[in-house]
């Protein structure tokens, strides 16, 4: 689905990626986990071209992408669920999702209805407050409307950066149960997390991401079991010497 | 059906207004209602720019000189020298001159109007364009910043050029003859038929960017100004859908200017004048921003009173105390204004 080759991107004369690469298989739960300042957003930027790779390859359904600007990015399938929800505040939630279906303008207006009704079912809280200003809403439910705005675009991959934060655990929980959900519809997810363990948890494979560079990968369940990982973001003082 | 009706409300108050002053003999009223209607087609323009793209513009005043000063000057400049100029031959062969009588009777050769006017809205679009695409990258303090020097830059263009009659402007402008019939001109007679024509733009852009508002693209224009990157992510082209609607709104501020213009006769630089701009910003503000119908009710009103000499000489002051009010006070404009909160809020700040 998703395939990246020695990544390098940054900001200005500030090289932040270096030399990423993974993949993302179709149908999977891929979860990159790493430190604040470590590069997550700006890999997600980058793949979705807010940000310019300056070398390497993006490759997403057999095309690469790293050349493209973001708005075409999203036309081929790839939404961004952005950090901090970046909801459109002063539109309603209905609003927000109309926009989401933006690159799928082909689609008739009873397509547009149903993706909406899905989009409810998936989180019926939204459905109770259509009407009401997104700016108005709670952090989760601007979190589930983010998400359910990204999908909206029937994306083929969806990327998620940090939908836990400032969330209360029980909201969290949820958050990552419909998650799961996704990937049982046969959806394909890049899970960006600062909250590890609930993140490996429910994915299938794990990248660790250290200032700007890959530094451990593997299935989610021996990553959680990894000894580094565990000392650096489970927040388990494992003893040495 | 909702979205026609403040359109049919604005019809049939032109047509009232114009029965009224009809019934009770004050059609003089007509000549100050016309031009509110053109500097009300420039507002509206603003209005989409700013309260629905949210991009400011503190230099609209200047795209209304480039429409009102390109169309007087083409039409008024008298070619005859220029007549074996090949270009000129190609002009006239095209049907794009006319040729006329000057004071004292001699042959003299200008510009159609039709052409001075495609001349004009071109030479706009590509101004627009020009200085639109290095200046929309930037955002906030900066824009307004940048937009106020391109105002400047007409402002200063304008008075200093000999050809666009330096401090005294351009006079003398002739009439536009739209079509057999029907000519936007000052002229007495054809007050009642100015009148129409103008607020029937006025109806026509504000219908045109109703319409454009509720579509697809207004909803992705209305989302640029909540979240620019994540408009952007979701797949709208965040940098066309500014810069086309600064260029729309900068056409309608010309297209404006050229009217009111050939309706007044002539145009000066005070037209070009950073006041201007900012009165458009101020009314903008007191309609509420993302009001197309209250940038137009309060466009209206304000350029009436402005127009019949109301605010006196104080006229400039008085457009900027009202932004100064609207932003302490209202800052989702005076028709969303509740009074208790405004004065809570200002409480709160005294605190
Ligand atoms: N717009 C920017 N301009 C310059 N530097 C930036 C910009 N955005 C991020 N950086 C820098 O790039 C580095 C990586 O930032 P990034 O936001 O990708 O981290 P992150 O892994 O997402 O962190 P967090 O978990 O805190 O969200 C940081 O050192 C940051 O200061
Ligand atoms: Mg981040």
């Amino acid at each position: 689905m998703l395939r990246i080759k020695n990544l390098e991107a940054g900001y200005g004369k500030l090289r932040v990626l270096k030399r990423i690469s993974l993949h993302v298989n179709p149908g999977e739960i891929v979860t990159l986990i790493g430190a604040n300042g470590a590069g997550k957003t700006t890999l997600l930027s980058t793949i979705t071209g807010l940000v310019r790779a300056t070398a390497g390859e993006i490759v997403l359904k057999g095309q690469n992408i790293e050349t493209l600007k973001a708005e075409k990015i999203v036309f081929r399938g790839c939404s961004l669920v952005p950090e901090g929800r970046q909801v459109f505040a002063t539109m309603s939630v209905r609003e927000n999702l109309v926009l989401g279906s933006y690159v799928q303008h082909r689609q008739g207006k009873e397509q547009l209805r149903e993706g909406i009704e899905y989009i409810y079912d998936l989180f019926p809280v939204l459905r109770e407050r259509k009407a009401q200003l997104a700016g108005t809403l709670s952090g989760g439910e601007q979190q589930m409307l983010a998400m359910g705005r990204a999908l909206m675009a029937k994306p083929a991959l969806i990327m998620l950066d940090e939908p836990s934060t400032g969330l209360a655990p029980l909201v969290v929980k949820n958050i990552f149960r419909i998650i799961e959900r996704l990937r049982e519809e046969g959806n394909t997810v890049l899970l960006i997390e600062q909250n590890a363990k609930a993140a490996l948890k429910v994915a299938d494979r794990g990248y660790v991401l250290e200032t700007g560079k890959i530094i451990l990968e593997g299935q989610a369940d021996e990553l959680l079991a990894n000894r580094d990982v565990q000392r650096a973001y489970l927040g388990r003082d494992v003893k040495e010497n | 059906m909702k979205r026609h009706l403040p359109l049919a409300l604005l019809v049939l108050t032109a047509i009232g207004v114009q029965q009224l002053t009809h019934a009770t003999g004050t059609a003089f009223y007509l000549t100050p209602l016309t031009m509110a209607a053109y500097y009300s087609l420039v507002i509206v323009g603003l209005c989409l720019l700013m309260g629905y793209a949210g991009q400011i513009s503190l230099g609209h005043a200047g795209f209304f000189a480039i429409g009102g000063y390109l169309s007087a000057m083409l039409t008024t400049r008298d070619l005859t020298p220029y007549q074996d100029n090949p270009v000129l031959v190609l002009l006239d062969k095209l049907g794009c001159t006319v040729t006329g009588q000057d004071m004292f009777g001699g042959a003299v050769l200008h510009v159609h109007p039709w052409a001075a006017f495609a001349c004009a809205i071109l030479i706009t679009i590509a101004v627009a364009y020009g200085i639109g695409i290095p200046v929309l990258k930037l955002k906030g303090h900066y824009l307004a910043m940048a937009t106020l020097g391109f105002g400047i830059i007409v402002y200063r263009l304008v008075l200093a050029s000999p050809l666009f009659g330096e401090a005294d402007g351009i006079s003398e402008v002739p009439a536009f003859p739209l079509f057999p019939g029907l000519a936007v001109s000052g002229g007495f007679e054809s007050r009642v038929s100015n009148y129409y024509l103008a607020w029937g733009m006025v109806a026509c852009a504000m219908w045109l960017l109703a319409n454009l508002i509720h579509s697809r693209v207004g909803r992705a224009l209305r989302a640029i100004h909540g979240a620019e990157d994540a408009t952007n992510a979701m797949g709208v082209n965040t940098a066309r859908y500014k810069l086309n609607t600064f260029v729309i709104s900068a056409v309608l501020a010309a297209v404006a200017g050229i009217f009111l213009t050939h309706y007044n006769g002539g145009i000066g630089p005070s037209e070009a004048g950073i006041m201007k701009s900012v009165r458009y910003v101020a009314i903008v503000a007191i309609g509420g921003m993302a009001n197309l119908w209250g940038a137009l009710v309060m466009g209206s009103l304000l350029n009436i009173m402005s127009l019949r000499g109301m605010f006196g000489s104080y006229d400039d002051a008085v457009f900027g105390l009202i932004l100064i009010v609207i932003m302490l006070f209202a800052p989702r404009g005076l028709l969303g204004l509740s009074l208790p909160q405004g004065l809570k809020r200002l409480l709160k700040r005294g605190e």
